[in-house]
């Protein structure tokens, strides 16, 4: 068992840069898969991913300066991510209802309605 | 230290692209529960220890449950036939450039900057309650009204439509 | 007096209301009373004008102002008009003349049902032209140069059933046209050096401002002359004259003969000073002058409608006044233009009295031995013609072509060649005349005359011929007792001709006198005793390019009408204009492009998103 005494420091010495790239790494991936997917599910997921990766910044952010800040900010996003979590799943039961498919395509109703296809002459 | 970031963070990348190329969404929401016990692990050697728990607590407990169960009362397993379908390999290219062209960014823009050293003290759950109860506490007050917000519309739009039919309508709300 | 004046034109210009709005309720004798009386109306006030004008002779120019029309920016012009004794001998010609062809009209139009709309346009036009003539300024001047051309047009394709009117009345407004916007350009150009178009103030200030020849003077006297030529169907554009004969015979005596053509001999007598500062073209006015009487007497010897030969005998004499115009001959071409209102007025209206009773038969070659059918008319058309061909002694003409011809000799400004031209004129003048009166009248007779013209018809006639014998009186020559009326009259208005001494008079009355007669008695072998030199000419060549007038008709189709008319054809579907709609077109091809972007796909929406924020950063990080 590691007992953590006073002389204990965290030192991670690897340097921001590379921290903040992991992250932004995250970030792409988070994107990339927001892309592809249809499935509404993963395209969910996805933007949980990228919420995550932003979250990291901030931890690193903080852990840099020295402050709370940081994982005060890191809070909020959580809370912010789960009412988004809870109120997009429900509305994807509301669409899976509807459309009985989880295409994100199948939701085209905004789409530009093609009423004056005629060029004027 | 600095050997574990690195494998957490190889751990991160890995089930993070594992996640959104799986057509499975069970597989695929395990493969990022993965992922967030490798960011919380990042947390903890940043000296974060309280977010490192609210990570795993919260996000891989709550919301990746939460995902677990819509998903399952879905019944999506059974579509694989379909994800196939949409998951052609053609679809990548295009965000493949974009995300390149960012990292591209964000790289130059990293490196134009010089930073100091990275964590050197654990900032402790004290120290986060007392900037949470006294500096942040008007956000702390809207975070609440958010979740509460999160509540009402998640019962709201999850309840299904009562089929109410009137004596004299034949079928949905038409008039004998 | 001053109250007088606007009522000359006015007058007229009721009438023609009264007729055109209430002309359908009231019978057609009232519809004649009214529109002749008006124009007897305002002839009388001319008169009576005129002997106010002339016992009060010191008084000068008489300005009467009705109306201000327009007042802005430094330019003013009104509805005012201006008597002096121009003005007052163009007028009394056109309310004198036009009252006896409103006279003739009620019996020559009785039976056509247009009747009330010929009297309601036939005063329209008196009142236009009068106030063509009265005309203070220039604008008001073109107000109503513009309404004789419009009822030039209204009243040739009178009887617009037929298409042929329709295309010769769209013939004249055209070509008519080129001329106006010949004049509207120098109009302007007057405007813009002077800012004023009152026609004392101009003359004043560009005798004042413009050195003679210079090029402003130049370019606006050109200017103004395209118009006159258009109106007064001189060469380049005398084309239409010949076919504005569709018209009835009293159109063609009102307006073709007496009183629209000769409006441009009007305008250029009016702006005297102004051509005056341009020589050179003063020089260009007699040669057109010259040029045209000879082309339109060389055609009128090879027409077979009657008409068309008066017609090119008006071309031609017009011709004349011009040509006395260009030599600095002022009042000797307003002289000529009175008498030659009197004898082509009569000419007209004799030839239509001919025409009508005739069953509406034009060519002359099918008519023939009238002279004994209708002697009045005969004895009348007679006296018209001995007054074109200039008989000597007893007819006006004589004295009105002869003073031309006599300063078209000793003018300063006047060379020989225009003397011999003038002469070769007048020979071609009584060569074609009697050719007229003598297939027209004499042979055998070929059609029957069906009534006798009434008294409304012989009045006017027997008015006009005595008019066209006695009317030169006033105005004779040197050697015949000075009696000089009539140039004494425009002393004040316009300038004489200043001569070169050292011809005698008599000896060119003697050579005028010899070739009209030679033209008679030339006409009377050819045509009287049917000669067979008459046959052998008729059907070569040169007798149907005559015909033609020349082939100006041809040119112009080839020049003017068949590049539009190709173009045309060309452009059916209209490509420039597809030029414009092509702007429309891309951008609504552009729209239905853009919003197939619009698919509702979310995932698009956010790929989008991602690429605007790329450029974004690239475009902010490399600034």
């Amino acid at each position: 068992m590691y007992i953590r005494t006073e002389e204990d420091e965290i030192m991670v010495t690897i340097s921001m840069e590379i921290q903040i790239l992991f992250a932004a790494l995250l970030f792409l991936i988070g994107l990339i898969g927001f892309l592809v997917r249809r499935n509404i599910i993963f395209m969910l997921m996805s933007i949980e991913i990228m919420l995550n990766s932003a979250a990291l910044v901030f931890v690193i952010a903080g852990a840099h300066w020295l402050q709370a800040d940081g994982q005060v900010m890191f809070i909020f996003i959580l809370t912010v991510s789960a009412a988004e979590v809870s109120v997009g799943l429900a509305l994807i039961l509301q669409m899976y209802h509807h459309f009985k498919t989880l295409d994100a395509d199948a939701l085209r109703k905004l789409r530009d309605s093609r009423e004056n296809e005629d060029i004027p002459q | 230290m600095n050997t574990i970031f690195y494998i957490a963070a190889a751990t991160a990348l890995l089930s993070s692209i594992l996640a959104i190329t799986n057509r499975n969404a069970i597989h695929a929401l395990l493969y990022l529960i993965i992922s967030l016990l490798s960011i919380s692990v990042i947390f903890y050697i940043l000296g974060a220890h309280l977010i490192a728990a609210l990570e795993v607590i919260v996000y891989a407990g709550a919301i990746m449950v939460l995902f677990i169960f819509v998903v399952m009362m879905l019944n999506i397993g059974m579509e694989e036939e379909s994800e196939k379908k949409w998951l052609t390999p053609g679809m990548w290219i295009v965000p493949a450039i974009l995300a390149s062209v960012l990292l591209v960014i964000f790289i130059y823009v990293l490196k134009a900057f010089e930073y100091e050293q990275a964590a050197t003290e654990i900032i402790g759950p004290k120290q986060v309650g007392v900037s949470l109860f006294t500096t942040y506490l008007l956000a702390v007050e809207i975070a609440g009204i958010l979740l509460m917000a999160g509540i009402v519309g998640g019962y709201h739009l999850g309840k299904q439509k009562k089929k109410v039919m009137h004596r004299f309508m034949v079928k949905d709300g038409e008039r004998k | 007096m001053r109250i007088l004046i606007p009522l000359i034109p006015a007058i007229p210009l009721l009438s023609f209301l009264i007729i055109a709005l209430a002309g359908r309720f009231i019978s057609k004798k009232a519809v004649g009373a009214i529109g002749t009386g008006s124009v007897i109306f305002s002839a009388l006030i001319t008169i009576a004008a005129g002997l106010y004008f002339l016992s009060s002779a010191g008084e000068g120019a008489v300005t009467s102002s009705v109306y201000s029309w327009i007042n802005t920016g430094g330019f003013s012009a009104g509805i005012s008009f201006l008597l002096d004794p121009l003005s007052l001998v163009f007028c009394f010609v056109i309310t004198f003349v036009g009252a006896l062809i409103h006279l003739y009209s009620i019996e020559f139009m009785r039976d056509d049902d247009g009747f009330r709309r010929f009297f309601a346009y036939m005063n329209l036009f008196v009142g236009s032209m009068l106030i063509l003539v009265l005309a203070d300024n220039l604008l008001l001047l073109y107000l109503g140069w513009e309404g004789v051309g419009l009822c030039s047009y209204l009243l040739i394709g009178f009887w617009y059933k037929e298409p042929e009117n329709g295309y010769a009345a769209r013939k004249a407004f055209i070509v008519t046209r080129i001329g106006d916007t010949a004049m509207i350009l120098g109009l302007f150009l007057l405007l813009i050096s002077f800012g004023t178009l009152n026609i004392q103030d101009l003359m004043q200030q560009a005798s004042g401002r413009w050195a003679a020849g210079s090029p402003l003077a130049v370019i606006s006297a050109v200017l103004l002359l395209g118009g006159a030529l258009g109106k007064s169907a001189q060469l380049p554009l005398q084309t239409w004259l010949p076919d504005a004969m569709a018209g009835p015979s009293p159109v063609s005596a009102l307006i073709h003969a007496a009183t629209m053509v000769t409006a441009g001999v009007y305008l250029i007598t009016r702006t005297h000073v102004l051509f005056t500062l341009a020589p050179v073209v003063m020089t260009a006015i007699a040669v057109i002058g010259a040029i045209t009487l000879l082309i339109a007497g060389f055609s009128a010897l090879a027409q077979h409608d009657l008409k068309r030969v008066l017609a090119y005998s008006t071309i031609s004499q017009i011709g004349y006044m011009f040509l006395a115009m260009g030599i600095g001959a002022w009042s000797a071409a307003v002289f000529h233009f009175m008498i030659h209102a009197f004898f082509k007025a009569l000419l007209f209206l004799s030839a239509g009295a001919v025409i009508h009773l005739l069953h509406h038969e034009h060519d002359m070659f099918r008519m023939g031995g009238l002279h004994k059918k209708m002697p009045l008319i005969f004895y009348t058309f007679l006296t018209g013609a001995a007054s074109l061909s200039a008989l000597p002694l007893i007819t006006a003409g004589f004295y009105s072509k002869d003073q031309i011809l006599w300063f078209g000799w000793t003018s300063a400004s006047s060379s020989h060649w225009l003397w011999l031209a003038g002469i070769t004129g007048a020979l071609l003048t009584s060569l074609y005349t009697f050719r007229m009166v003598f297939i027209t009248f004499y042979g055998e007779l070929k059609t029957e005359p069906h009534e006798k013209a009434g008294a409304l018809m012989t009045v006017p006639l027997i008015i006009l011929a005595i008019l066209s014998a006695a009317g030169g009186f006033i105005e004779l020559p040197e050697n015949f007792g000075p009696v000089h009326l009539f140039s004494r009259l425009f002393e004040t208005v316009l300038p004489s001709v200043a001569i070169e001494e050292g011809s005698s008079e008599l000896i060119f009355q003697i050579v005028s006198a010899v070739i009209t007669l030679g033209g008679i008695y030339l006409a009377y072998l050819l045509f009287f005793r049917n000669s067979p030199i008459v046959k052998r000419i008729r059907g070569t060549r040169l007798s149907d390019f005559f015909y033609s007038g020349w082939g100006f008709d041809w040119l112009y189709n080839f020049l003017f009408v068949k590049p539009v008319v190709w173009f045309s054809e060309v452009d059916r579907k209209d490509f420039i204009d597809a030029v414009y709609t092509s702007i429309a077109r891309m951008t609504g091809y552009f729209n239905v492009l853009i919003s197939r972007s619009q698919n509702g796909k979310l995932r698009w929406y956010v790929l989008f998103l991602t690429a605007g924020i790329t450029v974004l950063l690239v475009v902010i990080l490399s600034l």
